[in-house]
């Protein structure tokens, strides 16, 4: 039984779109195409057509781009300015950013697919929040002075690490960059970022935004292009001194090898999720039936299609591969088992877009149930009690996120506690604020983008001790 | 450097008295600084005052009695302006008007980051009206035009800035307990805030008192000693967040300091004043009270110090802003060794400072702030001639018009003499003599103040023994009065009670409230 999906079949949507900019590397505060002359395709995901040509990094471009930053860190000033310094160009960075809020959130369209009227009413300005966030934060990292056990004056310098690479995704290329960018800039530090592939204009953008804010030539560095390419190079290369990934746990792994094998420099890993969301029954009647039912109501008015159109819901997936790769957990859901209630095919047409799709019957053990799909699929199981719900939201390699659903005191404490997971949502979800941290616990990851937490990252940590003489007190 | 400076208004001849009677005092020979500039009309400044009135939930309202009172150029004794003089019914309307944002106004219901929003946009203003500002400030207070315009505006909003940067960055703590509970402590905001701050550094001192109460989602009663301009700008604000009454502080100081639904307090001044203010505190409601207080801070020259800079630094720690600093590196203690030298040396530097009109380019020392100063600091110039120190310069007024002082100096200065005990508030250095660090560190701690120091060494050992011993808020070792947002600054034994600026500033605007929730099954404890 599938309920009906309207296809949001837009007339054109009356948006037009910008004219692309920048479509070069940004190494050292220019753009410049790669040095093999190599440039790739940037598809918009409505049309499965060529947006733009950008230019391809691959590691002679990588090294380039980690010289600057490494002149840039070095001897250059931006470490050397004070935090309030700091502060102020990354507060004009923020202000820039609000100035072309509709050029930002149409780009992340074209790209990422990202719905256009939220962009421009909120996700792009929350970009520039964050940066006022960690603006605000710069003039405030401190060490400790300690308390010695003997004749010795101690303390701890917090330094900038140094060169950071950001190899970031492309769900939502705009918070990627921030989040990512925003702490380091904050701690001192310069860096390479490489965004997605499939998403590469917006940082290109904000590269654009940041040198004209006053952010001195080699303090960001993009290098557009391909993980296996570029994004390796980040990760073994010899002088840079932290990389910061956000993607998934398969690249994750590579990651982390890539820096063992290299220099041994740090890593924070932001990958792949299986988060529960657990709706307590606090009625004392089965709730899992009435929970059907206003589900599929919802889902019927769930509208697919341009995502430049204001009254969609959900866009094209990102690219021809995660397309295929949603459809083929959906076969798979299929096959083992799974009841398919509502969705379960591609929209016929032009673009990546498929039916927001729900399987109940759901077990542990199916596919669909243990890894990663990154679709518009959804799995229901029923439980009948806490212990049972907590020790299966555990069963999971991964540990990123959760939500619970419930107004019982006790069961939002306990199964708080209880979850192996790096951020609890409580009656919300996708609850993100500056201040609040957010990483994952077991295969997704570890490390914090958001709040104070994520400047850790970016942070090095220097203990100084020296005798002291006669002292009146110790 | 006086020569030139004659202007050629001079056709003026020099009047044989000044105000009260006595004769400029050209005894000792001839003074390099600009004299003639305290002889010239004062420049006119470039500005209009135009906020003379209170401010009481949002709006600028006469005293509930109508009365006024002047303040005056210090320049030439001559009236601004009249300024709303606040008592008793305004600071209950005031803080009336505080209570009602607090308890049930949209302050501490915003966000912190909205809160941060409005102080970025204040300190822009601040910013964009820079120039305007300082000039009010020094036409106010006699402070030397370009430390207005170029340090102390900047500054202020560098702090805004800063402050604004906490309010979305407040945390408690979730605490491990011995059993099954939850525990956290929520840090929230403690309620209606009474300040008064002084007249040394206005600007300044509103930053340091407003920018953190702000940030904590507090509301603001805040006496100040004169009219302040900066109330226009925060017109961001809902109205009643920020109150300011100008008055006195026997009547509305007082009113404030006794006030029952006043949950804080918070004040800057003098010692004296202080003591009032704590005893008020305690016999109303409790509230707590955060002073920043007098000082007689030691600056030491050890036997290693570079001569040259060092005379140039303890000359700034003793003679920035008129003297009027409460921790105005006022009690000189050099090493014999070196002694001889440095009191020439400081001599010469005083000779050649320039003190005249605070708008003439190039100043270095305006007129102190009025007349009430201006008889203090001589009558402590005249007891240190009484003592038996030596004057090496300076000793008297000059000018004829408003409350110059010279730059004076006196050496061979004995522990016991009131210009070594006492907060003079002037361009009076005091030189003494010591020998070795032990000594020294007896006696700069021989004090009943304790707010700052500073050290002239380029020995480490010296640096973090005399560091560490010294009995003060903070220690500046080869620098003086650095004020960065971030570095704490207050006062050990009288010089006060808690920390402002940086991060423990924020501790004085904030409640620690411990919510704990027994737990079921608890995973880990």
């Amino acid at each position: 039984m599938g309920g009906e999906i309207r296809n949001g079949n837009v007339e054109k949507a009356t948006i037009s779109i910008p004219e692309i900019k920048f479509t070069k590397l940004f190494i050292n505060g220019e753009f410049v195409p790669s040095i093999s002359g190599k440039t790739f395709e940037n598809i918009d995901p409505r049309t499965e057509e060529v947006i733009a040509n950008v230019s391809e990094a691959d590691k002679e471009d990588v090294d380039l781009a980690a010289k600057a930053a490494r002149q840039a860190f070095d001897d250059g000033p931006w470490p050397r300015l004070p935090g309030c310094e700091r502060r102020r160009i990354m507060l004009k960075f923020a202000d820039l950013i609000d100035e072309n809020v509709e050029e930002l959130a149409a780009l992340d369209t074209l790209d990422a697919a990202n719905l256009y009227s939220f962009g421009k009413a909120k996700q792009i300005h929350d970009g520039a929040e964050l940066i006022r966030y960690y603006a605000g934060a710069a003039d405030k990292i401190h060490g400790t002075t300690l308390k010695m056990s003997s004749e010795l004056q101690g303390y701890t310098l917090v330094e900038p690490i140094g060169v950071v690479g950001h190899i970031i995704p492309w769900n939502f290329p705009t918070q990627m960059f921030v989040m990512k960018v925003g702490p380091a800039m904050a701690a001192g530090c310069t860096m390479v970022v490489k965004p997605a592939e499939q998403t590469p204009l917006s940082a290109l953008y904000y590269a654009h935004l940041a040198k004209q804010a006053g952010v001195p030539d080699g303090v960001i560095n993009v290098v557009t292009g391909y993980g296996s390419t570029a994004g390796a190079a980040i990760s073994s290369h010899m002088d840079i001194d932290m990389v910061s990934f956000t993607g998934s746990t398969e690249t994750g792994h590579r990651i982390m090898q890539a820096a063992a094998t290299s220099n041994l420099k740090a890593v924070s890993l932001e990958l792949g999720g299986k988060s529960p969301f657990i709706v307590f029954d606090d009625a004392d009647e089965g709730i899992y039936d009435k929970f059907i039912a206003k589900l599929l109501e919802e889902v019927k008015a769930w509208v697919v299609g341009d995502p430049f159109d204001p009254n969609v819901n959900q866009g094209p997936q990102v690219d021809k591969k995660q397309y295929e790769k949603v459809l083929s957990y959906i076969e798979r859901g299929k096959k083992e088992g799974a009841t398919l209630l509502v969705g379960g095919k591609p929209l016929p047409g032009k673009g990546y877009y498929i039916e927001p799709t729900i399987f109940t019957d759901v077990t542990d053990d199916m596919t669909i149930a243990k890894e990663e799909i990154f679709g518009p699929v959804m799995s229901i199981m029923k439980f009948k009690t806490v212990e049972e719900a907590i020790k299966r939201a555990n069963g999971t390699k991964y540990g990123l996120a959760a939500g619970i659903m419930t107004n019982d005191l006790n069961i939002a404490n306990t199964v708080a506690r209880s979850l192996r997971a790096g951020a609890i949502w409580i009656n919300c979800y996708f609850a993100f604020d500056y201040d609040l941290p957010v990483g994952g616990y077991k295969m997704s990851g570890y490390g914090k983008d958001m709040g104070i937490e994520a400047l850790h990252k970016y942070l090095q940590i220097k203990s100084v001790a020296t005798p002291i003489f006669n002292s009146p007190w110790l | 450097m006086a020569a030139r400076r004659i202007s050629s208004l001079v056709s003026r001849s020099l009047p044989p008295l000044s105000r009260d009677g006595k004769q400029s005092c050209l005894g000792r020979g001839i003074y390099r600084y600009g004299t003639t500039a305290a002889h010239e009309e004062p420049i006119k400044p470039p500005v209009t005052v135009e906020y003379d009135k209170l401010l009481i939930n949002g709006q600028f309202v006469d005293a509930a009695s109508g009365k006024t009172f002047p303040t005056l150029d210090p320049r030439s004794g001559e009236v601004i302006a009249h300024v709303a003089e606040g008592d008793t019914e305004d600071i209950n309307r005031a803080v009336a008007a505080a209570r009602k944002a607090f308890d049930e106004g949209p302050w501490p219901k915003m966000t912190a980051y909205e809160r941060c929003r409005i102080m970025l946009r204040f300190a822009d203003l601040v910013e964009k009206h820079n120039d305007e500002i300082a000039a009010l400030e020094t036409w106010d207070n006699g402070k030397v035009y370009e430390q207005s315009a170029h340090i102390e505006i900047p500054m202020l909003a560098r702090l805004f800035r800063y402050y604004a940067g906490w309010a979305d960055k407040i945390h408690g703590l979730t605490i491990r307990a011995d059993g099954p509970y939850h525990v956290q402590s929520l840090h929230e905001p403690i309620g209606v805030a009474g300040q008064i701050i002084p007249w040394n550094f206005p600007l300044l001192m509103f930053a340091w008192k407003v920018g953190p109460a702000l940030a904590c989602g507090n509301t603001v009663v805040l006496k100040t000693a004169e009219q302040t301009p900066l109330s226009a700008l925060l017109a961001g604000l809902p109205d009643g967040v920020l109150n300011v009454v100008s008055g006195f502080g026997p009547s509305a100081g007082a009113a404030l300091c006794s006030h029952m639904d006043v949950d804080k307090l918070a004040f800057t001044g003098s010692t004296a004043t202080g003591k009032i203010v704590l005893e008020l505190a305690a016999k109303s409601n409790l509230k707590p009270v955060t002073l920043e207080l007098g000082g007689k801070s030691p600056f030491i020259v050890c036997e290693d110090a570079d001569v040259d800079k060092a005379v140039e630094v303890a000359h700034f720690a003793l003679f920035f802003n008129q003297g009027q600093c409460c921790c105005a590196g006022s009690r000189t203690f050099v090493h014999e060794k070196v002694y001889d030298e440095f009191v020439a040396k400081a001599k010469e530097r005083a000779m050649k400072r320039n003190v005249g009109d605070p708008f003439k380019t190039g100043m270095e020392q305006g007129p102190q702030i009025d007349a009430e100063q201006f008889h203090k600091i001589l009558k402590y110039i005249k007891y240190g001639k009484e003592c038996g120190a030596t004057l090496e310069t300076g000793g008297d007024s000059f000018g004829t018009k408003g409350y110059y002082i010279q730059p004076t100096v006196f050496s061979n200065v004995q522990d016991d003499m009131p210009i070594a005990k006492d907060e003079i508030f002037g361009p009076v250095q005091s030189v003494l003599k010591f020998k070795d660090n032990a000594e020294v560190i007896r006696r700069a701690n021989n004090s009943p103040y304790g707010l700052a120091a500073g050290i002239f060494t380029q020995d480490l050992d010296t640096a973090n023994t005399l560091t560490r011993a010294l009995r003060v808020g903070t220690v500046w070792v080869n620098c003086f009065d650095t004020f960065d947002a971030a570095i704490p600054f207050g006062g050990y034994k009288m010089s006060g009670i808690g920390r402002e600026k940086g991060e423990y500033s924020l501790k004085n605007y904030l409640q620690v409230k411990a919510v704990v929730t027994s737990l079921k099954n608890p995973a880990w404890l």
